[in-house]
């Protein structure tokens, strides 16, 4: 009878495998078997150059520059977007006029393609007739450029981002604020807890797990959505708002350096391992249960 | 999209049924790239049925192919694949990138007569050179470009200037700028002088300037490029004192896209763009304009631009002489002047400026003469082997001094140096 059982098991996992092999496995191990491999080109064919690649990386400083602005992407959306959806998630979790409404304003963002998204905020940003310069033009100030500057073009982009994610996010928080039970809170009242206690010492603990959740793919994304730079930067001026998966796309399908562009993947690949693997071993611990 | 999806699948299905009769056609496999508004893809797939109904025994499959851009990224996908098309229109400076991946062939087999010969030779020299290298044809000029100065003449005519004269060179373009840039009370900028575009491909409109300044960003065999030449960084100081040292034009990056806005809004009373634009502000301008050549300095000049005819690789002979048939017959004057008027692109045959039909749409437009006139005075994009990389290096040093970050000098130095690097494997053998 437990022999079969491991028949059956592997039986049903078999489909999501054969998946998962297919189209996330091999690929993996394809482009780390590439990365020694230099570029062929039509009239050269690849060749076995060990770490030659993994050199070049380390000595490419807009690989540096793309990671390095990858990092302030995660840092600079991640907390706010999560704070936002806690605070978004809290306002609609009342009982007000219009709260179907309000939710759903919420909830626009996400479902717009992120494509569509940076096409709108290409014209709030256009510098001129742009509704952000439109707006302060009433109030005295002269025209931005907030797209055109390295010091701003990143920070432009990661607003973006933030509009597009924390609607997102509220969704599961949401769900979560309905799931904890009304008795925590009324008896925690009793006791005279205020509403910034009850928050910190009930209501966020009891959110842990939506926010190890919404956290892990906050993490994610940071690495996954370019769409947007396409639109709105292409990456410039001089790369100040391109980040890792661009220069990948950038490398393997437009110089079609595809050795180079599967080195930086393997690079992508072991970084979002690692932040998988802490966040789930250091973070767990903190997470509460039920 | 969704038509076009479901007229593609419906003519992958009639050719699938054609294939299974008996009587023979070349089926030939055509990816276009549109860049520019208005009715470009419908002129192409007009022009491809037109053909079809000429020559039965010919099924042209013309395929958009998105922008530029993607319709490398797809010719490339698909010629590794064992599916390449005959024959694609592609950026003129992605020769030597197709050539490296030994991806096309050159027009130079298929011409066997005379009557061949002189077609060859019938394109403007200025567009020719972005197709010929190590002396075979490897490009036939389709929708081909230059950039023009379009300016406002009512702005003109507010500031005290002569409505109809344009800046001819670099000192009056800076000097009509001073006169045409407003500022409120708060010192706020109403309108810009002059706009040059910067976002995206700035090495483009930049090269108007080098060129203007007497110097070539790259040699023909596109492995040898000159960016730290002190004419070009003069070129580049010269752009980067508009909006620092001169306050005509905005600073920072200036984006391409919003360029024509900005010019129909009043935001600029000059702009730099290609003459692909031209039909574009002659519907949306709310103003009298103008369309003049590029200012001079050393000398007159602008860069070519747009895309050619490639042919590829993988196919029967058969097929690869249907192709070239058709393009004779696309780039004849007829066609030609049908595509021009549609788009705004230049004609690159002198023949198609001959006809009754172009020599009544100029009388009525005169603009679009200047695009042509300008040829005399072009010079090649710039194009290299490993172009979109190097072109990548180039455009980023530029946005480095254009947004202060390096001066002029320096940026192009740095990005002469990686040109270098990357362009020593292909100087083997000479």
């Amino acid at each position: 009878m437990t022999r079969r059982d491991w028949i059956h098991g592997w039986l049903l996992v078999l489909p999501a495998m054969a998946f998962l092999v297919l189209f996330t496995h091999l690929p993996a191990i394809t482009t780390i078997w590439n990365s020694f491999f230099s570029t062929p080109r039509g009239r050269r064919p690849a060749m076995f150059v060990g770490l030659d690649n993994y050199e070049r990386l380390l000595n490419d400083p807009i690989f540096w520059k793309v990671l390095t602005n990858n990092l302030w992407f995660a840092l600079g959306t991640i907390p706010t977007s999560i704070a936002l959806a806690i605070a978004m998630a809290l306002f609609v979790n009342r009982r007000f006029m219009g709260r179907g409404f309000v939710r759903m304003a919420y909830f626009t963002p996400t479902v717009l393609p992120l494509i569509a998204v940076a096409n709108i905020w290409l014209f709030f940003y256009t510098p001129g007739f742009g509704l952000i310069d439109q707006v302060i033009g009433l109030f005295g100030y002269g025209q931005t450029n907030l797209l055109g500057e390295p010091d701003t073009a990143l920070a432009a982009i990661m607003v973006v981002t933030i509009w597009k994610e924390a609607g997102f996010f509220m969704i599961f928080y949401l769900a979560a604020l309905q799931t904890i039970p009304p008795q925590l809170t009324e008896a925690a009242r009793i006791e005279g807890a205020n509403g910034w206690t009850i928050f910190r010492r009930i209501t966020f603990p009891l959110l842990m797990p939506t926010t190890l959740f919404v956290s892990v793919n906050a993490v994610i994304n940071s690495f996954r959505l370019v769409d947007h730079i396409f639109i709105l930067t292409g990456g410039g001026p001089d790369n100040a708002s391109s980040l890792l998966l661009f220069y990948i796309y950038e490398t393997s399908f437009r110089f079609w350096d595809t050795a180079y562009g599967a080195t930086l993947t393997v690079v992508m690949l072991a970084l979002l391992c690692l932040l998988a693997i802490g966040q789930f071993f250091f973070f767990d611990r903190k997470v509460h249960y039920k | 999209m969704f038509a076009k999806f479901f007229q593609g699948a419906a003519m992958t299905a009639a050719m699938a049924i054609a294939g299974t009769l008996p009587a023979k056609a070349t089926d030939l496999q055509f990816y276009f790239p549109v860049a520019v508004g208005g009715g470009a893809a419908e002129t192409i797939e007009s022009l491809t049925k037109e053909y079809m109904e000429l020559n039965p025994g010919v099924n042209i499959d013309a395929v958009y192919a998105g922008s530029y851009q993607d319709t490398i990224t797809k010719v490339i996908t698909a010629s590794r694949g064992g599916n390449a098309p005959q024959l694609s229109v592609a950026l003129s400076v992605d020769m030597f990138t197709l050539i490296d991946e030994d991806l096309i062939l050159p027009f130079d087999d298929f011409i066997k007569t005379e009557e061949d010969q002189a077609w060859l030779d019938s394109f403007y020299p200025a567009f020719m050179e972005n197709s010929q290298t190590g002396g075979k044809t490897y490009g036939i000029p389709f929708q081909r470009s230059t950039p023009v100065l379009y300016w406002n003449k009512e702005a003109f005519a507010a500031a005290g200037l002569d409505p109809n004269t344009p800046p001819a060179n670099w000192t009056e373009m800076v000097e009509m700028g001073k006169a045409l840039t407003k500022r409120d009370a708060n010192g706020n900028v109403l309108q810009w002088g002059v706009r040059i575009p910067t976002s995206g491909f700035p090495y483009w409109l930049f090269q108007g300037l080098t060129t203007q300044n007497d110097v070539i960003l790259a040699n023909s065999d596109g492995n040898q490029t000159n960016f730290d030449d002190p004419k070009v960084v003069e070129a580049l100081e010269y752009l980067v004192s508009l909006s620092e040292e001169h306050g005509v034009m905005e600073p920072g990056i200036v984006e391409w896209g919003a360029t024509p806005k900005a010019f129909f809004e009043g935001q600029t009373a000059m702009m730099w763009t290609t003459t692909g634009n031209l039909t574009n502000v002659r519907k949306n301008a709310p103003f009298d304009f103008g369309v003049a050549m590029l200012p001079a300095n050393k000398r007159r000049g602008a860069p070519t631009g747009g895309g050619n005819f490639y042919l590829f690789k993988g196919t029967s002979d058969e097929q690869l002489s249907a192709s070239v048939d058709f393009i004779k017959w696309i780039t004849e004057p007829e066609q030609s002047a049908k595509w021009t008027m549609a788009t705004g692109y230049v004609a690159p045959r002198p023949a198609t400026w001959d006809t009754d039909t172009m020599k009544a749409y100029a009388k009525d437009f005169p603009p679009v003469l200047v695009a042509r006139d300008q040829l005399e005075f072009a010079v090649a994009e710039l194009s290299t082997y490993q172009n979109q990389r190097i072109t990548r290096i180039f455009n980023d040093a530029l946005a480095a001094a254009i947004t202060g970050q390096k001066d002029p000098a320096t940026a192009l130095q740095e990005a002469q140096a990686q040109a270098d690097a990357i362009l020593k494997p292909y100087r083997v053998g000479q």
